[in-house]
């Protein structure tokens, strides 16, 4: 049963959407999230839920940031409809262009909002893990421009494969530090990162990438990430006088979904997440967290974790990056129990194609993560009607993924050869 | 023997009580139960069993390196708890560390039960806190388990009496802000923060994380009530790869460590 065939009384007997003031969304007993963390961590965990909702709060702390965002980093960012996509399709496509956003992807806000919180509280220095290299030139860049100290972790084969973002980041003055533990992914980075914070925690803050981890992580993200969906309602209200019936974004740990859904809870909007079905689900190569995972802990947060029968992390696949991770925000876990929201996964070759095709119908180069929310949303908008509204968050651009494309299309020949292998558009 | 009666067993001596950790399946199962008998022939009074997780965020590099090679060697919570049942065996009290997810995984009520009739006393969680592990109190009071949680130096008084008063056979007082791993010298925050738990509970409280050698045990062991060595142990067995050379360093580091906590 989907969300829009409920009446809203059903929709509103879960319409608690929030975390309590520990952090769970569900309750403790049922639900997600919380705080499973070192006791050394936890007095600035508290310290920091503390000063986050007195940020919150304060009107001097929320119009500094809204004016960082509009003056530094772009913002709002602009709702484009995508008319010959659209005429392709057969309903209309909106794509809330956070890839027009200052370092190229919504991940400024949430670095932003977290590094304002950083200098509020006198704090100095920030530490920040990164995948391919996106939340960690976005934490270099909020660094450098409120004067902070920055060491970002990053895995040691995402140093090698990434080594524009390195020269990014090493560029604005942040130090980068090669992790070779476990597996040398994202989720090694985080490991070393907290390693990091509960020797340094007294004057670091740690400027958490995605609305996973423990409480106040998942929440404060969403609330400096929320700018994207409250935008894009207003937006699509002023111009077209109804909502979507639909939203979608692509997730990882969530942190672009989650910014994006929030204004739509409580509206009879259908919302969709669309998780890295990698090679596909069948292969078991994939970061579909939450069609594939189970109840687990990760990260300092109950969720839906990719976990083998004794609770060992597995290994995530995912030819983005930035999807790339074995769990997922807790608030995600508790809209796919509950129903609120529908998740499921997208194919390398279905974000690839994708890519392609906004590429040629649009001009839009999408990251290959957005790419995954313009596939799962297409499949969906095929049911809809001509003058249904699909809203997609296209969360980044796709500079980033060139190397991705060239290898995928055999592109940069610059002969008949070029062409791409798929035919799209 | 009860770990608290160790405890006392020690106290009554007028010393502090050495608690050894070694992560279970390293070098593999069997070479992992070796090597804590010979923790325990060596004067250790309690053993700490690590549970290898994917994913320890409290843990520096020497016991991350371990714990990695016993999962690539394939270990599983069952060989932990099999490891836990021959330590057992010995009469020393023996506790298993781990992170929360596995426990969770295994079944928190299963886990309780097996590490019960395996002989186990009860167990140490680095990221489970009190207030976040009603489900774990539960389980453990019904089994007879003894419930060990940490205090940091960054503890609030308050965060302090209410992890003490959730624990039952030490408290464990993480001496310094950071990982495990040995230091060069002990932590001017140790002997404060025992003195603040020291002064809302009756259980003994342990100091963890940088002890290395008999003179900084016997530094310890003068304020605290026992005194935990884990990546200094961890050390001696992945320097050597024979084995048997392995389990001879252990043996003269334990040695050396249980004549510190006797001598302060």
């Amino acid at each position: 049963m989907s969300t829009r065939d409920r009446g809203v009384d059903e929709v509103g007997r879960h319409g608690d959407w929030d975390a309590d003031s520990r952090g769970w969304f569900g309750g403790e007993a049922e639900g997600w999230g919380g705080r499973f963390m070192p006791e050394a961590l936890v007095r600035a965990l508290d310290e920091l839920t503390d000063a986050w909702h007195e940020a919150m709060a304060d009107p001097a702390f929320t119009e500094e940031f809204a004016t960082i965002c509009r003056e530094y980093a772009g913002l709002p960012s602009a709702l484009y409809e995508a008319t010959r996509l659209s005429e392709l399709v057969g309903t209309r496509i909106l794509l809330k262009r956070e890839d027009l956003n200052h370092t190229g992807a919504h991940k400024i806000r949430n670095v932003l909002g977290q590094a304002l919180l950083t200098r509020r509280m006198g704090k100095t220095r920030v530490i920040a893990e990164t995948g391919a290299g996106q939340h960690g030139v976005a934490s270099a860049t909020a660094a450098a421009y409120f004067g902070l100290d920055c060491t970002v972790y990053m895995g040691s084969v995402d140093v090698r494969r990434q080594a524009l973002n390195v020269a990014r980041m090493q560029l604005l003055g942040t130090t980068v530090v090669p992790v070779d533990s476990g597996s040398a992914t994202l989720k090694d980075a985080i490991n070393e990162a907290l390693r990091d914070w509960v020797a340094s925690v007294d004057h670091t803050a740690y400027l958490f990438g995605t609305a996973a981890g423990p409480h106040p992580f998942p929440s404060m993200v969403r609330d400096f990430t929320r700018g994207i969906g409250d935008e894009a309602r207003a937006q699509c209200l002023e111009r077209y006088g109804v909502l979507p019936r639909g939203v979608a974004a692509c997730v990882g740990g969530g942190s672009n979904a989650i910014g994006l859904f929030t204004a739509f809870l409580d509206d009879d909007v259908e919302i969709y997440g669309f998780e890295a079905g990698g090679d596909g689900f069948e292969t078991g190569r994939h970061a579909a967290t939450i069609k594939a995972g189970d109840r687990g802990v990760l990260h300092g947060a109950r969720t839906y974790v990719l976990q083998d029968e004794d609770g060992q992390t597995i290994e995530s696949h995912s030819i983005s990056a930035g999807l790339d991770y074995p769990g997922v925000g807790p608030q995600h876990a508790h809209l796919a129990a509950t129903g609120r929201a529908t998740y499921t996964p997208v194919t390398d070759a279905e974000a690839m194609e994708a890519l392609a095709l906004l590429s040629r119908t649009e001009g839009i180069i999408p990251a290959v993560e957005s790419a995954h929310a313009v596939a799962g949303a297409l499949r969906v908008a095929r049911g809809y009607g001509p003058d249904d509204l699909m809203l997609i968050n296209l969360s980044g651009r796709g500079d980033k993924d060139m190397g991705t494309a060239i290898e995928w299309f055999g592109l940069g020949k610059g002969s008949d050869d070029a062409e791409p292998q798929e035919p799209v558009g | 023997m009860t770990v608290s009666t160790a405890f006392d067993k020690a106290r009554a001596d007028q010393r502090a009580a050495l608690v050894g950790y070694l992560p279970a399946g390293f070098p593999t199962v069997d070479g992992g139960i070796e090597a804590m008998r010979v923790l325990v022939d060596a004067g250790c009074d309690v053993i700490e069993v690590g549970l290898p997780y994917s994913d320890p965020v409290m843990d520096g590099p020497t016991i991350q390196a371990a714990a990695q090679r016993a999962l690539e060697g394939g270990v599983r919570t069952r060989d932990v708890l099999r490891t836990v049942e021959a330590v057992a065996a010995t009469g020393t009290p023996t506790v298993v560390m781990t992170y929360w997810n596995p426990v969770g995984r295994y079944g928190v009520e299963r886990f309780a039960a097996d590490l019960a009739s395996a002989g186990g006393s009860g167990l140490i969680t680095p990221d489970l806190t009190p207030d976040s592990g009603a489900e774990w109190i539960a389980a453990a009071d019904a089994r007879d388990l003894d419930k060990v949680f940490l205090v940091a130096p960054s503890s609030t008084d308050e965060r302090i009496a209410m992890t003490a008063a959730a624990c039952r056979g030490f408290v464990y007082a993480t001496a310094v802000m950071g990982v495990t791993g040995a230091r060069a010298t002990t932590s001017d925050l140790a002997g404060p923060l025992v003195a603040r738990t020291q002064a809302v509970t009756a259980t003994p409280v342990a100091v963890g994380v940088g002890v290395s050698t008999g003179g900084q045990a016997a530094e310890v062991a003068a304020y605290a009530d026992g005194v935990i060595v884990g990546s200094a142990l961890v050390r001696c067995l992945l320097d050597h790869d024979d084995p048997a050379q392995g389990r001879a360093a252990l043996a003269r580091l334990t040695d050396d460590l249980a004549r510190g906590v006797r001598r302060a």
